[in-house]
């Protein structure tokens, strides 16, 4: 029974010392659903380009899926130089067995040293059986990304309660292992004239071996989402209770925007936790924010500070939120907000005349 | 499913306990509460053996302290094997999706890697469950809907919040968990652990610095007057904005 248990325990780490060098270039892992790839892999791969560029190294990207080819080409036009290829119908929905067993035969046979997932629900899957496979360390849900001299990827995410940032550094095991928050990075600018290289990487499966069958998948149209609003109205513990957010859902629907919550207001139950930006939420990057009674702690900030323009509402004029928005209102949110509704409502309806 | 002992990880994790004494109800199996932490934790485990729960398991030594998810999941895992040595084979485990900061919701998957266990994360329900074939039919709470998928025991489950509401303690419950002692391992409990795979001394990942961000530095500016003036004062600087043409506004 002994020695049955200790077979059965994956991802020992290898003993002694191990030469890492062939480990070279930086691997994304391209996201998709039916055909359609995630923004978060077109953000990694802009941000990966710049991490490449300074190790002087090649950025390359796995696509995994059935029919997705198309996808392959793509992530040559947002940056990658070779994309490993693996199409079969066994990879057509994700599925944790098939999905590593490619993943775990790419980094092994091509080597990268740094591979980067986005941490969304199937990321955080694949990651952590991937990282515990190989073995090597992880740094789950990263908002900065950078490397060092020592070609050490520097992963920072936020810590203790959210605060701060920790750097978290693997020295001992390659690949060097991230998932990072949809979001937080720019994808480049597609670009169709670019030229790389596609590889296709088979691996032998058959589906009577995979225990797992996806039976379907229900499409959530009134799933809250706030990754891709343009426009977000977000209100805090200032505002009161559910009565006060029904002020914000006018301003945002005026805008065609979606209201939004700090952690405060979701925790005190005022919102779903589904509208909630900060770091344990949602990061976004919308092109206008408001930020509505919302004092602007740093895992409130983390989470929406790359938006294009700010406008903060508080009735403290000290609260650090007004250090990150572009136009700050010390007043009265119950005042203040019905007036910016009506004032937009104005400018924005074609007034008819007849 | 042979002797069906779902196992539960993650403390604190009251709704994969909830979902575990469901099964218990319904077909019979014996539920082993097991967590990693301090010596604290046992209170969570004495709840957990008050809503039923049969066994509360606290794997606990300074040796695990500053553990990444790697050193974690051996542990856990070693763990899991005992319980099934102790108790008989664990059918299912119900892990929480995430307890709090420093865990990332990557121990689950750890754990089903490492003793090659089905995985299924973000279950927000248990559609089915042939206790007979170990078969059953979930559901995964994804960013844009849900999935439907079935698989075969063992299995490890990760949950969220919207899968069960966790019951009271029964009175019977509460008596028992009043004389109930949580059981204590310790390093010197599992024969085949290898020390060097434990606690920070068996992390590779290493926190190199911590620090308190800075704001990104903006030209804020900070308007003036009556909630009136002040409010068609913003609307007027973002119509001259490039907002205007970017979204859309005639």
């Amino acid at each position: 029974m002994a020695e049955e248990r200790r077979r059965k325990m994956i991802g020992l780490q290898p003993e002694g010392e191990i030469d890492w060098s062939e480990y070279k270039g930086i691997m994304v892992v391209v996201e998709q659903r039916a055909g359609q790839a995630k923004p978060v892999s077109w953000q990694l791969l802009g941000e990966a380009k710049r991490l490449a560029q300074k190790l002087d190294a090649p950025l390359m990207a796995l696509v995994m899926g059935e029919g997705v080819r198309d996808i392959a080409d793509e992530a040559i036009g947002y940056g990658a130089d070779i994309v490993y290829l693996s199409d079969a119908p066994e990879l057509r929905d994700y599925r944790t067995r098939p999905y590593s067993r490619v993943c775990l035969k790419v980094i092994r046979t091509y080597k990268p040293e740094i591979v980067l997932m986005g941490a969304t629900y199937t990321g955080r899957d694949l990651a952590g059986a991937i990282a515990t496979h190989l073995p090597t360390g992880l740094t789950a849900d990263s908002t900065q990304l950078d490397v060092d001299d020592e070609r050490l990827l520097l992963a920072s995410r936020p810590a203790f309660s959210e605060k701060m940032l920790a750097t978290i550094l693997c020295k001992q095991f390659k690949p060097q292992m991230a998932t990072v928050r949809a979001g937080v990075f720019q994808a480049l600018p597609f670009d169709s004239a670019r030229a790389g290289e596609v590889v296709e990487v088979s691996e032998d499966m058959r589906e009577g071996d995979i225990v797992t069958k996806v039976l379907e998948f229900i499409q959530d149209t009134n799933r809250v989402n706030l990754e891709d609003a343009q426009v977000i109205v977000a209100g805090g513990r200032g505002v009161g209770g559910p009565d006060g957010f029904k002020l914000l859902e006018e301003l945002a629907r005026t805008l065609g925007g979606t209201v939004a919550a700090s952690r405060a207001a979701t925790d005190l139950g005022w919102m779903d936790h589904a509208y909630q930006v900060g770091q344990t939420g949602t990061t976004v990057r919308p092109k206008l924010y408001f930020a509505i009674g919302i004092s602007g702690a740093v895992q409130h900030v983390v989470g929406m500070q790359n938006s294009d323009y700010i406008i903060a509402v508080n009735k403290d004029a000290n609260a650090p939120i007004f250090q990150i928005a572009n136009y700050g209102i010390v007043g009265d949110l119950f005042e203040v907000v019905p007036l910016l509704t009506r004032a937009f409502q104005e400018r924005l309806t074609p007034v008819v005349t007849r | 499913m042979r002797q069906g002992v779902p196992a539960v990880v993650n403390y604190f994790d009251m709704h994969g306990v909830e979902e575990a004494l469901r099964i218990k109800d319904k077909y019979g199996a014996r539920v082993t509460v097991l967590t990693m932490g301090p010596p604290s934790a046992d209170k969570a485990l004495k709840q957990c053996i008050s809503m039923g729960a049969d066994e509360g398991v606290l794997v606990s030594d300074r040796a695990f302290a500053g553990a990444d998810t790697l050193a974690t999941s051996y542990v856990l895992a070693t763990a899991i094997y005992k319980a099934a040595d102790t108790w008989g084979p664990v059918d299912i485990i119900f892990a929480g999706k995430q307890t709090s900061d420093g865990d990332t919701g990557q121990v689950g998957p750890g754990i089903a890697c490492r003793i090659d266990y089905e995985q299924l994360t973000y279950v927000q329900k248990v559609e089915d469950l042939n206790p007979e074939t170990g078969e059953l039919t979930v559901h995964r709470h994804l960013e844009d809907g849900v999935e439907r998928v079935k698989t075969k025991t063992p299995v490890l489950i990760t949950v969220v919040t919207e899968l069960n509401v966790p019951r009271r303690a029964s009175l019977p419950g509460m008596l028992r968990a009043a004389r109930y002692t949580p059981i204590v391992w310790t390093t010197n409990d599992f024969e085949d652990l290898d020390r060097s795979k434990i606690g920070l001394h068996g992390s590779p990942t290493i926190v190199s610095k911590t620090w308190v961000p800075e704001p990104k530095h903006v030209e804020t500016e900070m308007l003036s007057g009556s909630a009136q003036e002040m409010s068609s004062a913003v609307i007027d600087r973002l119509f001259a904005s490039e907002l205007k043409q970017s979204l859309n506004w005639a």
